[in-house]
């Protein structure tokens, strides 16, 4: 018996192998636990002509869950500077915490953060950014809601 | 994460709805409250004069949950009752509005299409003669304003998805599959008034999800875009043969109407799910009278503070002052533990050191080594004056040193204490240890004499009396460290010297071995102590709590609820 969220990424995955976004493209998706999508903001942008990478992590309980989605920050990546990302990639986004709904799909994460790069004017980390990386977990589900 | 740091317009809306809502109830419930005191300190007040009741005590009662349960279901036939509408409805109405049903009615009276958008009852009402547009922006627009109220912050990123990123809406009658599981096998298909269906598995996951992990009572439709909020019938036929959930949801709520209620608390013993009314300890001015401890009636051992979030007893000192002690032991751990693990023992010989009154000249008493208790190193170095301790000092004045001494003499008072607080605190702990011992005791004692089950009870009760006796003790310390100096505070720590020997007494007594022939003198002495130690601890649990009532002690820091202290 295939899980619910096996049988939801199989079907995301013919989709967007079928029929990707602009902007948004499949770089790695060898199981249904990690995905690599990479994100490029179109048209006029501060972003414009940098690519980022994203990595989507999903559990068994995917799509009633949300997954946990980071922008990956290693030698040929960064996390775009942006006032909801965090340098060490994290990112603070409703749609991936309590506004998470499991009609949303990968693709739709992606168009939302794409377009919440495109709507910024100023490139600038969060406030606090320095403390909440010095303190933040890995997996940015885990991070504590109330307590910071 | 996502709460803490999002900013975006929407948000601006948001707090001030917030705001707004929030100053409301408050209002309301502030009403209701300065109401019930009247009555109650006046009650409280005549029992206690009338000696009908102990000035230490409170008068409460306890609720088992179906208790709390009936009144839930009265209220909530109330309101259907009146304006015609489903339980289902009614439910989130009053959870809504915190569950305080005149503002409940007032609201809907007053707008019901938005009181029920606001609580998730229904969808937003169609824009008047807008022809087919369905899903227009404008619509979008007011269901943003209208989500907002599920416990988030939208962010922009959000509202940016919204008009791009959300999937057709479900209710397309075209969809005859779950649009989140894709399961062509998946043949029940449910959904709220807002009319997004999906597959009976994927509801119950999500709500088991929300209630088990989440904690959340308020379950919305699965929609991205949608603010309706399940009616707790659709909630347990989804959920179907899963009563466990059912079941943690009914208590869930429970919880939640005792905690928007102020004459309410809920046993905070783990998997307790008893709840407390104690009406006279509802207001913030009545708890600078009294201490509100009161047992949830399942067992003596959950006893707990009705006004403060302090676990057990902590009479006669008042929640105020209580938590004012907790947090400056909190403060000061590091500084105290340092402090007791330096002065301990003579750097030298390793024996127990003595200091000489409140200065930093310390002596061992055994091997005469003299150092300084600041930098720890010898006092030879430190020249030959009180108080002249030029390695901590770095540049020093004859001020500066004052404040030096000062913040020391303070430190010194503070540790007396602390110390005889924390040494009761640890007393009281090792008293489970106690506790065993005293069982084979009574065991043995069964064995060798012709004492009866019953009468070996006297060596249980004293334990259980030192225990509580030394909880007193505890806390009787933290209200002296804040008493003002003079008559009052003199007069209070008389009282707690003779609680003190006396149980000290008593734990000697506890301690001593049992012998055939000494059984029925130990039991005797035993119980008298034992009653002599209930006396005492009575003693000073009444003449504290008088002493509130009649306003008689007075603080060495500002109280709320008292007069400022001048020095
Ligand atoms: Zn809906
Ligand atoms: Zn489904
Ligand atoms: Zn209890
Ligand atoms: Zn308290």
């Amino acid at each position: 018996m295939s899980s619910i969220s096996t049988r939801r990424l199989q079907k995301e995955l013919k989709e967007i192998n079928n029929d990707c976004p602009q902007g948004i493209a499949l770089v790695k998706a060898e199981d249904f636990e990690t995905w690599y999508l990479s994100l490029q903001v179109l048209g006029e942008s501060v972003f414009a002509d940098e690519t980022f990478l994203l990595k989507f992590r999903f559990d068994n309980q995917y799509p009633i869950s949300s997954p946990s989605v980071t922008f990956v920050v290693d030698e040929h990546f960064q996390a775009p500077l942006h006032p909801h990302v965090y340098s060490n990639g994290h990112i603070c986004a409703n749609i991936l915490g309590d506004g998470w709904s499991p009609v949303l799909s990968v693709t739709s994460v992606c168009i939302s953060l794409q377009s919440m790069l495109a709507s910024c004017t100023k490139k600038e980390r969060p406030e606090g950014n320095d403390r909440y990386v010095m303190f933040a977990p890995e997996d940015p589900k885990k991070v504590d809601h109330f307590s910071s | 994460m996502s709460s803490d740091y999002e900013y975006s317009d929407d948000d601006a809306e948001y707090y001030e709805g917030m705001d707004m809502d929030e100053d409301e109830d408050i209002d309301a419930q502030d009403d209701a409250i300065s109401e019930d005191e009247m009555e109650i300190d006046f009650s409280r007040h005549d029992r206690i004069s009338s000696g009908k009741q102990k000035a230490y005590e409170v008068e409460y009662d306890t609720m088992p949950q179906e208790v709390v349960e009936s009144l839930i279901s009265k209220d909530i036939d109330h309101i259907s009752s009146i304006f015609g509408v489903s339980n289902g409805v009614a439910s989130l109405l009053l959870r809504y509005m915190q569950w305080n049903k005149e503002r409940m009615v007032e609201k809907y009276m007053d707008n019901s299409i938005e009181l029920s958008v606001k609580a998730g009852v229904s969808v937003v009402p169609p824009p008047p003669a807008s022809s087919s547009g369905r899903v227009s922006s404008s619509r979008s627009k007011s269901s943003t304003s209208v989500a907002t109220k599920r416990t988030t912050r939208r962010s922009a990123a959000e509202s940016a998805s919204r008009s791009k990123a959300t999937p057709e809406p479900p209710t397309s009658p075209e969809y005859t599959i779950c649009q989140i599981c894709f399961d062509d096998e998946q043949t029940e298909m449910l959904a709220l008034s807002c009319g997004h269906k999906f597959c009976v598995d994927c509801w119950s996951t999500f709500i088991r999800s929300k209630i088990r992990e989440e904690g959340e009572i308020n379950v919305g439709c699965m929609a991205s875009d949608c603010s309706l909020i399940a009616p707790d019938s659709f909630l347990y036929s989804a959920l179907g043969a899963d009563k466990e959930t059912a079941k943690r949801h009914k208590e869930l709520i429970v919880r939640h109407y005792v905690g928007c209620n102020k004459n309410l608390k809920f046993c905070p013993y783990p998997s307790c799910i008893n709840t407390v009314s104690c009406p006279a300890a509802a207001s913030k001015s009545a708890l600078s009278t009294f201490v509100p401890t009161v047992t949830c009636g399942v067992s003596d051992d959950h006893i707990f503070c009705f006004g403060c979030p302090i676990e057990g007893d902590h009479r006669p000192i008042i929640c105020g002052v209580a938590k004012l002690w907790l947090k400056k032991c909190q403060d000061d751990s590091e500084t105290a533990n340092w402090i007791k693990s330096n002065t301990k023992e003579c750097s030298k010989c390793q024996s127990t050191i003595e200091k000489n009154g409140g200065c930093n000249h310390m002596t061992c008493k055994k091997c005469k080594y003299e150092f300084c208790w600041v930098c720890m190193g010898p006092w030879s170095e430190h020249g030959t004056s009180w108080y002249n301790c030029n390695r901590y000092e770095e540049s020093s004045g004859v001020e500066a040193r004052d404040a030096q001494a000062r913040s020391r003499a303070s430190l010194e008072r503070y540790l007396h204490y602390y110390n005889r607080w924390a040494n009761h605190e640890q007393s009281a702990k090792l008293s489970v240890d106690l506790y065993s011992k005293t069982e084979k005791k009574m065991e043995e004692m069964q064995i060798t004499s012709n004492l009866t089950w019953i009468e070996v009870q006297f060596a249980k009760k004293a334990v259980d009396e030192v225990f509580k006796c030394r909880m007193t003790l505890k806390w009787t310390y933290a209200m002296a460290y804040y008493l003002a100096k003079g008559n009052a505070k003199e007069l209070f720590e008389d009282n707690q010297r003779d609680l003190e020997k006396a149980v000290e007494d008593l734990s000697e007594l506890l301690e001593t071995p049992i012998e055939a022939d000494n059984i029925p003198i130990l039991r005797q002495k035993m119980t008298d102590k034992t009653v002599y130690v209930h006396k005492r601890n009575e003693i000073m649990l009444e003449d504290t709590a008088e002493g509130f009532l009649e306003g008689r002690w007075k603080w060495n820091v500002n109280v709320e609820g008292f007069e400022t202290t001048s020095d």
